[in-house]
């Protein structure tokens, strides 16, 4: 590889061996004017460039791969429309702390503010929803912001890189130099927590008898779902996973209690309200996880694990911050907790009936309508069964994306995907479309719904030329479902434009069927293990499932936005009744 | 004006493009308002400083520094006290004179230790240095002159003594 050290070569091709000397196997783009010159020595590389149909396509398809695999998601794009289309897929990436690396094309730079064809200021445009941002006008200068862009994407939280590149800079020839080090003055991820707090956790944890893990999406991005397993059988305390660490623990196992939050169990919810410490584990206090925050967990103490210092105390403040990077924090934590047990370990078993006792009353559930129609919660839940816990699941936004968290289980990690901070509408079929190219050998399912579905099917035909055989369970109530829950329960049922009207327009079969995919259609109950078995025995080609379902299918439980967690509903109208012993 | 929720913070950034953007946009889209910013060289050409003035509460500033903290331009922040730096603002002044008020205002001037940088037939035009304290008070006696015309500088600070000591270098 230092063997190109010191080549003469255009800033084209130096962006194209910076790619390799990345690491990179695949990105996902679109090829236009500014970006012309680097997609010459891309027709060469041994890099898989992957034409996606819509530039958002492919920042999603990045950041599936990504979260699939661990490794850094690349896009590319020319600049202006090209550029601003990977707005979206940006700020969805860095939203959920995914390691993207996008790469657009700049105009010349001598027309850099002139508003020439095709300009956009997409340094400036995505300064707030990336890590951060590169706009390269000397070719001598490209090594170096790949490698840096690479390195910040990939390591302390991750996130969302730009490198923006003006096509002077492309074209001109310069000397290969791939950078032997890093040395950012201004970045130094902190690794490993500091010894007093660890030991002040641990203390913590050996005087609580009302403990909760609550863990988030960091445990995956850390690759620390191990060491989680040996803290939480060390602890035994409950667990609970966020929307972003489903499959960070397994669903399978005694001490989980499910996802917490808006439509979290109330198990996990209650257990949050009740506890008496909270261990955050990657975690970081969202609106949708806390409900109204004055009234959270209000009598638990706050131990604090993020490799972000900023999220210490940003909406909830911690008794112990343990900054750094968790598979550390929780293998200096484990000895820590082992030795105070040592001195005396905490009686949870009081604990655990109560929590049992919630678990028993409010189970999860839903009711199979009585007028024939198919409930959305069942086919999910038999797909779960079916494609089993090595498929990959990657949802939309919405009531589908809650009952796939609710009514799968996740017993590893990387097999839940999905739009948790940003709520992206279209993530589903691009996302599983790079979750697939990353995983080939594991089966994809994208769960979606039918507005989802309509803003960026368009990738079924990348998936279908590039032989990326996806499969897509489209969870068809004719509506934007979770807007048109809100308007049942808050806007006196006035249904206002979440009509979609796609029972019969459009045909999703047959859109399946003209993009070069199999569209199978399932309308009733006895249909939906066949129609499923079906879509797993193709292999050749991404299959469509239509799914009709019925279209007043709520997603319960609901903490309504903006109330406490402890007027958790089970059902419209329903609060659970809680014991006196209980509150 | 020195209330107990103002804080001066003087960043050391990355002297590249964008930098005062990135900063900016920080400040914008987390809804801090900025009292003033300075920006120049340092001793450093690779790295200039910035300092700001904001008005938060104890705890937004601690989220303010780790924000801030997180650009990746940003190489320090420290976070100086009054007591322990010396703060300076810039202040130019256009002041209406008459042959009855010029003598008075030029009296002022000398108390004040500022000095005259212009003289016109009706105005004088004073440049003054100082903490916040001193330039409000110079224009409180100014005022009933009448000011013509104003410019102030955003302030710049500096700790006393030898080596700064920076926030984000001791967390690490």
């Amino acid at each position: 590889m230092s063997s190109e050290n010191g080549t003469k070569m255009t800033g084209a091709s130096s962006l194209v061996k910076s790619l390799e000397h990345a690491g990179v196997d695949v990105m996902f783009g679109i090829p236009g004017g500014a970006i012309l010159p680097a997609y010459d020595p891309i027709f060469d590389s041994p890099i898989r460039h992957i034409l996606v149909r819509h530039e958002q396509g492919a920042g999603h398809a990045a950041t599936g791969y990504a979260q699939a695999t661990g490794r850094v998601g690349v896009c590319i794009a020319t600049s202006g429309p090209g550029a601003t289309n990977l707005v979206t897929p940006l700020a969805d990436a860095q939203m959920d702390s995914v390691p993207l690396v996008a790469i657009t094309g700049q105009v010349a730079s001598a027309a850099i503010g002139t508003d020439a064809f095709q300009e956009a200021d997409i340094r400036g445009i995505t300064m707030p929803v990336t890590k951060h941002n590169y706009l390269i006008t000397n070719a001598d200068d490209i090594p170096r912001a790949i490698a840096e862009a690479f390195h910040i994407a990939s390591t302390g939280r991750p996130g969302a890189v730009l490198v923006d590149i003006a096509k002077d800079a492309l074209q001109h020839q310069t000397v290969f130099q791939w950078p032997n080090s890093i040395n950012l003055a201004g970045y130094n991820p902190v690794l490993t927590p500091d010894a007093t707090a660890v030991r002040d956790a641990a203390r913590l944890i050996a005087q609580s008898r009302n403990p909760v893990l609550y863990v988030g999406g960091g445990i995956i991005k850390a690759n620390a779902h191990k060491e989680l397993m040996k803290l939480a059988e060390l602890t035994g305390a409950p667990v609970v996973t966020t929307l972003m660490a489903r499959g960070a623990f397994p669903d399978g196992h005694h001490q989980h209690l499910g996802m917490p939050g808006m439509h979290g169990t109330v198990a996990a919810v209650t257990a949050l309200q009740k506890a008496d410490l909270l261990i955050t584990l990657g975690a970081r206090f969202d609106d949708r996880v806390t409900g109204k925050l004055s009234s959270f967990a209000p009598l638990a103490k706050i131990i604090h694990a993020d490799i972000d210092p900023a999220e210490i105390g940003k909406n909830r403040r911690a008794d112990v911050a343990l900054i750094g990077d968790l598979t550390n924090t929780i293998a200096a934590l484990l000895p820590a907790i082992a030795a105070e047990f040592k001195k005396s370990q905490p009686d949870l078993s009081a604990w655990w009936l109560q929590v049992n006792t919630w678990r028993a009353k409010f189970p999860l559930g839903y009711d199979h309508p009585t007028d024939g129609s198919v409930s959305p919660q069942y086919v999910i839940e038999r797909l779960g069964k079916i494609a089993g816990p090595d498929a990959i699941y990657v949802a939309g936004v919405g009531q589908h994306q809650m009952w796939a968290s609710q009514f799968i289980s996740y017993e590893n990690p990387r097999t839940w995907l999905n739009s948790g901070g940003l709520g992206t509408m279209g993530y589903a079929v691009p996302a599983a479309m790079g979750a697939k190219v990353g995983a080939p050998d594991k089966v994809v399912w994208a769960i979606d719904g039918d507005g989802c579905f309509q803003m960026t099917n368009q990738e079924l035909v990348t998936c279908a030329i590039n032989n990326i055989p996806i499969k897509v369970a489209i969870i068809n109530n004719e509506s934007l479902g979770m807007v048109r829950q809100w308007q049942t329960l808050f806007y006196n049922q006035r249904y206002s434009n979440t009509d979609l009207h796609s029972k019969r327009i459009p045909d999703f079969a047959k859109l399946a069927d003209a993009m070069g995919c199999v569209g199978l259609r399932c309308e009733s109950r006895e249909d939906v293990d066949r129609t499923i078995a079906e879509a797993m025995a193709i292999n050749d080609r991404p299959v469509v499932v239509d799914f009709s379902v019925h279209r007043d299918a709520m997603v319960w439980p609901m903490v309504a936005a903006g109330t406490s967690n402890d007027d958790i509903v089970i059902a419209r109208s329903m609060a659970p009744i809680w014991d006196s012993q209980e509150l | 004006m020195n209330t107990a929720n103002t804080h001066t913070l003087s960043v050391l950034v990355e002297n590249s493009p964008g930098v005062l953007a990135r900063v900016a946009s920080l400040f914008s889209r987390r809804g801090y308002n900025i009292d003033s910013l300075a920006v120049g060289p340092t001793e450093d050409e690779n790295i200039s400083r910035m300092t700001i003035v904001i008005n938060v509460d104890g705890h937004a500033l601690d989220q303010v520094i780790q924000q801030l903290d997180k650009l990746i331009n940003v190489i320090s922040i420290t976070q100086l006290d009054p007591v322990t730096s010396v703060q300076r603002e810039l202040l130019l002044v256009k002041v209406a004179t008459t042959p009855v008020t010029r003598s008075q205002v030029l009296e002022t001037v000398q108390l004040f230790r500022a000095k005259v940088v212009d003289v016109a037939q009706d105005a004088v035009t004073i440049e003054a240095t100082g903490n916040a304290e001193k330039i409000q008070a110079l224009l409180r006696v100014l005022e009933p002159y009448g000011i013509k015309e104003l410019v102030q500088s955003g302030l710049v600070a500096m700790s006393r003594g030898l080596k700064p000591g920076s926030i984000s270098e001791e967390k690490r």
